[in-house]
């Protein structure tokens, strides 16, 4: 065990991949796609603007797997979250829409907590379920119908406002992935998190509450999820039951390639910021290069496969 | 100075009539002992005897199914591993109990990690330190407390969880196999480490396949057979052959 080992496993060495795999895919695009505006500012800062729900989507998740759970359903309470955040904003100011939205991705977050925490069911199963469950939930919520989003505080604060000239949808990114970052790497609960992702007996005997942990982590899940909800609501200015529908895929591949384990113990919130922005740019490029949608997912899917193979193949050396 | 009748009174740790079953198995029936302080027990027998159960029912990890317990003659119920090392009990699992993906530092200071009294975050600084004094002062080969568990050996395994229960334990420790996976040398370190507790006044429950390091350490030997408390000898007064045959059954 010498220290150069050490130094590099604390810099996480095996997310240089994903950082190599990143610059690849960038200078690939921006070699091909010259012509078509991939390196204009303006599609930069949209690749962003619209990797920001799945990339806090993505912070919650971390938390999930690096404490050996898993969450399926978030897509869904995306949906639940905007639509009542959206509904309540008909008649209420924006502080309850805002309210709605979070505690609903909170409240429904921790329902699935405790069917993993204390009927000790897999989290697998439960939000797999759940995953359904909700989704059908925010169908019927308004009858299919999408709920217009005119409160023009809401749209500024979650979508089109801005501060000191950064776009809001930006700013929450940063807050998310900055707050994201510092809980699981630097306070007590983070290090609880990946040590009962890591060995769930070596923590309970530790003194760890692993219930109470496994709830947590998927409450901030379903928070996260919430929030997500309403930068899409701010950004369309409308809440569907579509909403978060196609994020499942993305933001499980996002967090993997970013260097958190699937099977716990290890996270990364950074890398998983980075895979979302990775898999957002992939979306971006592809649909520049003139790619059908269905083209665009056997494309997707074979480097996401990729991507996927080599980040595992790093961290299970 | 409260007298008391009850032998079992001054001792650090008493067990009155412990059973434990596991649905229709009895892993433990009627176990009693008294451990005082600077005293060791060691506790032997075959696979399966009971012995790392009996050890998981003293550290709250199983609730006893009946039978009492008492430090320092109160009696105690643990409701979970916490409340036993509230009170100053220490264990080193069979399994040692590692967090294998986390360094060594993070794992010594598992479930009470040390934070930075302004911001309340994790003071790894302070964490790394000590622990780098903690390797140093029990002489455990161990190059880097900021390696992960995984990259050592079994060796250096149970060195990180002798280190961890040694460094924390204030009354009783248990030690659950603990040179299993260890060299001669090391062997002969942990059972300097184990001399050195017993001086401090800790009282130490170890279990222990080689009866020759029994003999080397014990005051007392309690002897289990598939879950049953065959004897307890003082180890002057008994020899290998007779621990022997009460392990077997066989005379
Ligand atoms: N959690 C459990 N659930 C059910 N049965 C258990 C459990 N833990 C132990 N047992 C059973 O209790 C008995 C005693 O096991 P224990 O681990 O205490 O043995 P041991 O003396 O430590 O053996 P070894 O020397 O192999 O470590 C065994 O029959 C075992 O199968
Ligand atoms: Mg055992």
């Amino acid at each position: 065990m010498n220290s150069a080992k050490v130094w590099l496993a604390e810099r996480e060495a095996e997310k240089w991949v994903l950082y190599l795999g990143f610059l690849a895919i960038f200078a690939f695009f921006a070699l091909t796609l010259h012509d078509d505006g991939f390196l204009s500012r303006r599609n930069l800062v949209n690749i962003v603007l619209q990797t920001a729900p799945a990339t806090i989507m993505a912070v919650g998740l971390v938390f999930v797997l690096s404490a050996g759970e898993i969450d399926l359903s978030f897509g869904s309470i995306v949906a639940v979250s905007a639509l009542l955040a959206a509904v309540v904003m008909r008649e209420a100011p924006a502080v309850y829409g805002i309210a709605a939205g979070i505690g609903t991705g909170v409240a429904i977050g921790a329902i699935n907590g405790a069917f993993v925490a204390y009927l000790r069911l897999p989290s697998f199963l439960v939000t797999l379920a759940t995953m359904g469950l909700f989704a059908g939930i925010a169908r019927s919520l308004t009858d299919l119908q999408s709920v217009p989003v005119l409160n023009g505080f809401f749209t500024g604060f979650f979508g089109s406002g801005s501060l000191a000239g950064i776009p809001s949808l930006i700013l929450w990114t940063i807050v998310a992935v900055l707050v994201g970052h510092v809980i699981l790497k630097e306070t007590r609960f983070g290090a609880h998190v990946l040590a009962t992702g890591d060995n769930a007996q070596a923590a309970a005997v530790a003194g760890i509450r692993v219930a109470r942990l496994r709830l947590s982590v998927l409450a901030i899940s379903g928070g996260c999820a919430g929030l997500a909800g309403l930068l899409y609501a701010g950004r369309l200015q409308a809440a569907k039951y579509t909403l978060g529908e196609s994020d499942l895929m993305t933001v499980i591949a996002a967090v993997i390639v970013g260097g958190t384990a699937l099977a716990g113990g290890r996270g990364s919130i950074i890398g998983a910021c980075a895979g979302s922005l990775l898999m957002g740019m992939l979306n971006n490029g592809l649909i520049l290069m003139g790619l059908s949608v269905s083209e665009q997912m056997i494309v997707r899917g074979l480097i996401i496969l990729a991507a996927v193979a080599v980040s595992m193949r790093e961290i299970s050396r | 100075m409260i007298m008391n009748t009850d032998p079992g009174s001054s001792a650090v740790l008493s067990l009155r009539n412990i059973h434990k079953r596991f649905g229709g198995v009895v892993a433990i029936r009627d176990f009693s002992m008294d451990l005082g302080a600077g005293e060791i027990v060691a506790l032997v027998g075959d696979n399966g005897a009971g012995k790392s159960t009996l050890v998981k029912v003293i550290s709250g990890v199983f609730p006893p199914s009946s039978g009492s317990m008492a430090m320092d003659g109160n009696a105690v119920s643990f409701a979970n591993s916490s409340a036993a090392r509230r009170r100053g009990i220490e264990v080193v699992y069979q399994d040692l109990a590692l967090a294998n993906q986390q360094p060594v530092y993070m794992n010594l200071y598992l479930g009470r990690e040390l934070r930075n009294p302004r911001t309340g975050l994790l003071d790894r600084r302070r964490m790394i330190t000590e622990s780098e004094q903690l390797v140093r002062d029990l002489d455990v080969n161990l190059p880097n407390v900021r390696a992960r568990i995984r990259d050592m050996s079994g060796g250096q395994r149970q060195g990180v969880a002798i280190a961890r229960a040694t460094h924390f334990a204030r009354k009783l420790i248990l030690l659950d196999e603990p040179t299993a996976a260890l060299g001669v040398a090391e062997t002969a370190k942990v059972e300097s480490i184990i001399d050195s507790l017993r001086a401090r006044g800790l009282s130490i429950l170890m279990i222990s396949h080689s009866l020759d390091q029994v003999f080397r350490l014990a005051d007392r030997i309690t002897v289990l057979r598939r879950g049953q408390q065959v004897a307890t000898r003082d180890a002057n007064g008994t020899d290998k052959n007779e621990i022997v045959s009460m392990i077997t059954g066989l005379h």
